[in-house]
């Protein structure tokens, strides 16, 4: 389905993740971001341009990954993205809702 | 997004093998990650994967399990169940499913809180110092039950 985001016209699927990650930009992620109600610092930014670098590795994203990232620890993530770190972090990176149980 | 009306998980756990203590942390994980409260409560033998020395010792039940597929007698057999452990940890270490240290120190940060059951402790003659230092605390079941305090809570016994 389209979806007007940051005054563009963007595919997304029923949970209104990006289906095409080429129509991101840092306005779409900031007003995605906004709809969740986070306002976005540099360390958002940080974590996302981590999540992303591991989506186009095609690594598995996982909570664990998370703490040994480097980039971030645990509870500084949950801080960042309340209710639902993963979720809503991959949300505004515009890339796929991880699949892992774990 | 249908949103769920689960808000807060509450796990009791009270068996020491290696199968129902990854349960319980993979859904109490997995309650953190949809942005569910979640605790966990170690009772009875569930007390094994909170204990610093045992811990990283958890097995799998060869024996009484049908779900092995083998036979009673063998999986009694010397060094049986601690093959199929072996063999277990290595299918999840594949999934990149953490040790149990690691995992209870993820669910600790994650915000799940860790409890420790009174009566429990006070029957196995266990010591602070003998469990983890993530613990929350220990509770009676009493105040294990006063933690159900919003609509949307769910316990479920392990």
């Amino acid at each position: 389905m389209k979806k007007a985001i940051a005054n563009k016209e963007i595919d997304v699927n029923e949970e209104g993740y990006l289906l095409d990650f080429s129509q991101w930009n840092k306005e779409v992620g900031e007003s995605l971001a906004e709809e969740n109600g986070i306002s976005m610092t540099d360390k958002h930014w940080e974590v996302i341009a981590y999540l992303q670098e591991k989506h186009h590795k095609e690594e598995a994203l996982s909570i664990r990954g998370i703490k040994k990232s480097g980039v971030i620890n645990i509870k500084e993530f949950y801080a960042l993205f309340p209710g639902g770190p993963l979720k809503k972090s991959t949300l505004i990176a515009g890339i796929p809702k991880p699949k892992s149980c774990i | 997004m249908s949103e769920t009306k689960v808000k807060k998980m509450l796990f009791i756990l009270s068996k020491g093998t290696l199968e129902n203590a990854y349960a319980a942390f993979v859904m109490a994980n997995g309650a953190r990650m949809e942005g569910i409260e979640a605790e966990l409560f170690f009772t009875f033998f569930g007390l094994e994967a909170i204990q610093k020395k045992k811990l990283e010792h958890l097995h799998v039940a060869t024996v009484g399990n049908p779900a092995m597929h083998m036979p009673t007698m063998l999986g009694g057999l010397p060094g049986v169940e601690a093959l199929a452990t072996k063999m277990m940890k290595k299918e999840m270490e594949k999934l990149d499913m953490p040790p149990v240290s690691e995992f209870l120190e993820i669910l600790s940060d994650s915000g799940c809180k860790l409890w420790g059951c009174k009566l429990a402790i006070d029957m196995f003659h266990l010591e602070r110092e003998d469990l983890i230092d993530e613990l929350d605390g220990i509770l009676t079941i009493g105040d294990f039950y006063n933690r159900a305090n919003e609509d949307g809570t769910h316990l479920l016994f392990i």
